[in-house]
């Protein structure tokens, strides 16, 4: 790999921003040098996206000044931050992987649009091109590969595409915007290799995570945001209570305290002879009702089928389920909703969230039949189910005709956790559900469910993350390559051993 | 966590060229009505009768109807382009039950909304079961409901007293009381203004107030968080088309009795001035959703527009200038001003 064409100092004086009347940044001022790595740390809507942006170009409207090597620069589009050498790869990979083309056609794809690439196309001409681009990042991919549809791709391998091409353009600075959410432990790793690589090579990196960990593996300084103004800047070492603290502000953070772990005894769910994956062994497994569990694995362990075959979403092909004893074979969501089995699907925004609508109909779209059983829809009732959702879940919000679209990522996730909630479920299964979600918000939703496992429901949590399911589970269940390999309540296991059988090779 | 702001704090804050364009993008239909009213009123005299203005409005009830049909087929994030076939259709086939097989008006009104439900059943089969886009599918229906018209009355015009196949004459007629669908009073009132309040109301309390309306819109808005929030997606979808099947059948036994005879051409215009009030009611109020209001108050300042242009003496083919401009004005309120995110049909 070649170095970066320039080398340059970013940095950002009194930089704010406001929607409206809404400030999302104020008075941001920070640098982000050449060969190291600078995190950016906050919890949802602290203005860490916002500030990202307006170093990509989106938000030319910012106030304060952005220089590089003390010469002051206007972003005033994505393409104008691409040619000052400022490459971004966002959070979300669907924004920036085309569908309907192929692997190769989505790494050349900056070229594509030059005058210097002629007129003449052909997937055979770029092909060689398309494999110097995936290079950049020593992705070995075959021909074969590279012809593919970029979505037959895994999310892991769409991740890094987008990332080789980033880096094929040779950026000074390169912004990382939660790089790993949809990485695997092994692909982090290979990320963070290629990290070190460029930071070696005098690339600064902006790297913007929730994970701890990765920031301290990595970072060599790091910046604190909340409600919009830096609250805290380290260099090495990091002091992480201090950080902690500065992220949340005055919360107290009473997730340190361990959970009382609590058995279930009567079984609420079984499945039986249940494949978690195509053309893997089929899995027995007992819910309890009582207790939380905690379905743990990396990204393609089998979670997502667990939890979709469950609700019916996509139905199980093989096995059977008991329910308290009866049948249950849910061919599709309603089937599970009618016996109160609920999900809190993974993706928030695709999966659950309404766009333009506010806290009252998004909290009673599942449960209308009941609201309205004779087809009028009381608008009464409506409002006292958003405000019971608000109350239960302590949601920021102006009131049960806020917008969802409006809330933070933390805000959203209560109300659609919420929203379950008030329907008395038997069976709650919530994939991923502290994904892009802050930590007050992950101890207040983790504290709601297991008042409900109390109150002698069977709770699902599955994550990838082992922190999130320690501080919120009874019962661990560790999944990998869609087999069940470990089976123990909090009491009788560690971190280490979890991680551990995380880690087995099958 | 950011705190929300204040919604007074928030107008204070407010620049005023912001608070111009939130106010153009909620009332600018509505002034565009009333503009082209008061313009009318003031400039032509004939435009001042009465019977002039109750024109207006049997006028727009047909182009309502229709475009409350395609409003329900936008509401759950399709579209439906057949509404101006199975209208047509509706003309003929009332026509032939009356004055082919010499039946009275209530058994033609039956067979016109069964045609129009049978249609809209079709349309959902194509959509939901063999997973056709909707503007494709519909498109093809529009296809095979004109042609079937043409079909059953070998392209022609069913009129009294026209010859049949085989050697005698078509000895019924189009009865009084159908004819009163379009020409009959209830009070002050015609008919079919009666018809386009009472549907018009309906649409709207089945789409916003009971949990059927509430169901369509979250498909429209995201149908896989529908799903997975337990409702039958097909089922509701299916539901939107054959009501908007029914609703283009209304729309098309207007016309019949309009026109009185089984006219081949009739509801060949509908369709596009359907879609075209649908889309203009869509930004009436700054709401950037398919709604019924809407889509009626399009209808009637298509309605005022066309009249007056006509009584000003503009031909039929520049009227069609007029109304693709007003057209291109309330899309703009939509999609370029409103700070709301408009939708529109999924994608083909």
């Amino acid at each position: 790999m070649d170095g970066p064409a320039t080398q340059a100092v970013v940095s950002l004086a009194d930089v704010s921003m406001a929607f409206g009347s809404n400030r999302v940044l104020s008075g941001v001022s920070m640098e982000v040098r050449p060969g190291t790595v600078q995190a950016l740390i906050g919890a949802n809507g602290a203005g860490k996206s916002t500030l990202i942006k307006i170093l990509s170009g989106v938000y030319p409207e910012h106030g304060g000044t952005i220089t590089m090597d003390g010469r002051p620069v206007r972003l005033d589009s994505p393409a104008t931050a691409r040619l000052l050498g400022i490459h971004t790869v966002h959070q979300k990979i669907a924004d920036g992987v085309i569908p309907g083309l192929t692997v190769a056609e989505n790494l050349v794809f900056d070229s594509l649009t030059q005058p210097s690439f002629g007129v003449r196309f052909s997937l055979k001409g770029i092909l060689p091109r398309a494999r110097e681009v995936a290079s950049s990042l020593d992705l070995n991919w075959t021909d074969a590969v590279l012809r593919k549809d970029v979505f037959e791709l895994g999310i892991a391998d769409q991740q890094m595409l987008l990332l080789a091409r980033a880096l094929h353009q040779k950026p000074h600075t390169l912004i990382l915007d939660e790089p790993t959410s949809a990485l695997s432990m092994a692909e982090v790793e290979r990320l963070f290799e290629v990290i070190r690589g460029l930071k070696a090579q005098g690339v600064a990196i902006l790297y913007v995570s929730h994970h701890l960990s990765e920031i301290d593996t990595l970072a060599d300084s790091l910046v604190v945001l909340r409600d919009g103004k830096i609250r805290l800047g380290q260099e090495r070492p990091f002091s992480w209570n201090e950080v902690v603290r500065a992220m949340l502000g005055d919360q107290v953070l009473d997730e340190e305290n361990a959970i009382v772990e609590r058995r279930g005894t009567e079984v609420r769910l079984a499945l039986r002879g249940v494949p978690l994956r195509p053309d893997r062994p089929p899995q027995d497994l007992d819910l309890r009702a009582g207790e939380v569990t905690g379905l743990i694995g990396l990204l393609g362990a089998g979670k997502s089928e667990f939890a979709r075959g469950v609700f019916g979403a996509t139905p199980f092909t093989q096995g059977s389920m008991l329910l308290d004893g009866a049948q249950y074979a849910p061919r599709s969501p309603g089937d599970a909703v009618k016996r109160g089995v609920y999900l809190v699907p993974e993706d928030r925004a695709a999966e659950a969230l309404l766009p333009g609508w506010d806290i009252a109909r998004t909290s009673s779209l599942p449960f209308l039949s009941s609201l309205a059983p004779r087809g009028l829809v009381p608008r009464g009732a409506e409002s006292r189910r958003g405000r019971w959702v608000i109350g239960e879940l302590d949601v920021v919000a102006t009131g049960v005709t806020h917008n969802v679209d409006e809330l933070s990522g933390g805000n959203q996730q209560r109300v659609v956790v919420g929203r379950w909630m008030a329907g008395k479920p038997r069976v709650f299964v919530l994939d991923e559900p502290f994904r892009g979600v802050d930590i007050g918000a992950r101890a207040g939703i983790s504290r709601k469910l297991r008042a409900l496992a109390a109150e002698g429901a069977a709770v699902v949590i599955t994550s990838a993350d082992v922190d999130e399911i320690l501080q919120s589970c009874d019962r661990i269940l560790v999944l990998g390559d869609g087999v069940i390999r470990s089976d123990t309540y909090i009491r009788e296991t560690t971190r280490d051993l979890i991680i551990e059988r995380m880690s087995e090779i099958a | 966590m950011d705190a929300p702001a204040t919604p007074t704090a928030q107008q204070a804050a407010t620049p005023m060229s912001e608070r111009i364009r939130d106010l153009t993008v909620r009332y600018g239909v509505i002034a565009i009505t009333i503009f082209l009213l008061v313009f009318f009123l003031a400039s032509e005299d004939t435009f001042r009768r009465s019977t002039t203005l109750l024109s207006v409005l049997k006028y727009a009830s047909v182009t309502a109807i229709g475009g409350l049909g395609v409003t329900t087929a936008m509401v759950v994030g399709g579209i439906d382009l057949s509404i101006g076939g199975t209208a047509g259709m509706a003309v003929t086939i009332s026509a032939m039950t009356m004055v082919i097989y010499d039946q009275v008006g209530w058994v033609a009104i039956g067979a016109v909304l069964v045609s129009g439900a049978l249609v809209g059943l079709l349309n959902a089969f194509l959509i939901v079961k063999l997973r056709i886009p909707d503007m494709l599918a519909t498109l093809s229906m529009m296809f095979v409901v004109q042609g079937l018209k043409l079909v059953f009355v070998d392209g022609q015009s069913v009129s009294s007293g026209m010859p049949l196949p085989d050697g005698s004459f078509a000895v019924g007629r189009f009865t009084p009381d159908f004819l009163a669908i379009d020409n009959g009073f209830v009070g002050p009132l015609p008919v079919p203004v009666l018809i386009l309040i009472l549907v018009t109301l309906a649409a709207w309390i089945f789409l916003t107030r009971t949990r059927w309306g509430r169901v369509m819109y979250a498909i429209g808005a995201n149908p896989e968080a529908t799903r997975l929030a337990g409702v039958s997606v097909s089922r509701y979808r299916a539901l939107a088309y054959v009501i908007s099947g029914l609703l283009a059948s209304v729309a098309g036994l207007i016309l019949s009795s309009r026109i009185g005879q089984g006219d081949i051409s009739a509801g060949n215009s509908l369709l596009l001035d359907s879609v075209a009030v649908a889309l203009v009611g869509m930004s009436v109020m700054g709401l950037n959703l398919p709604n019924a209001w809407g889509t009626s108050l399009g209808a009637v300042m298509l309605g005022i527009l066309i009249t007056g242009l006509t009584i000003a003496g503009v031909p039929y083919y520049a009227q069609d200038v007029v109304k693709g401009s007003v057209l291109v004005v309330a899309l703009v309120f939509s999609f370029t001003l409103s700070r709301k995110k408009a939708r529109y049909v999924s994608a083909v």
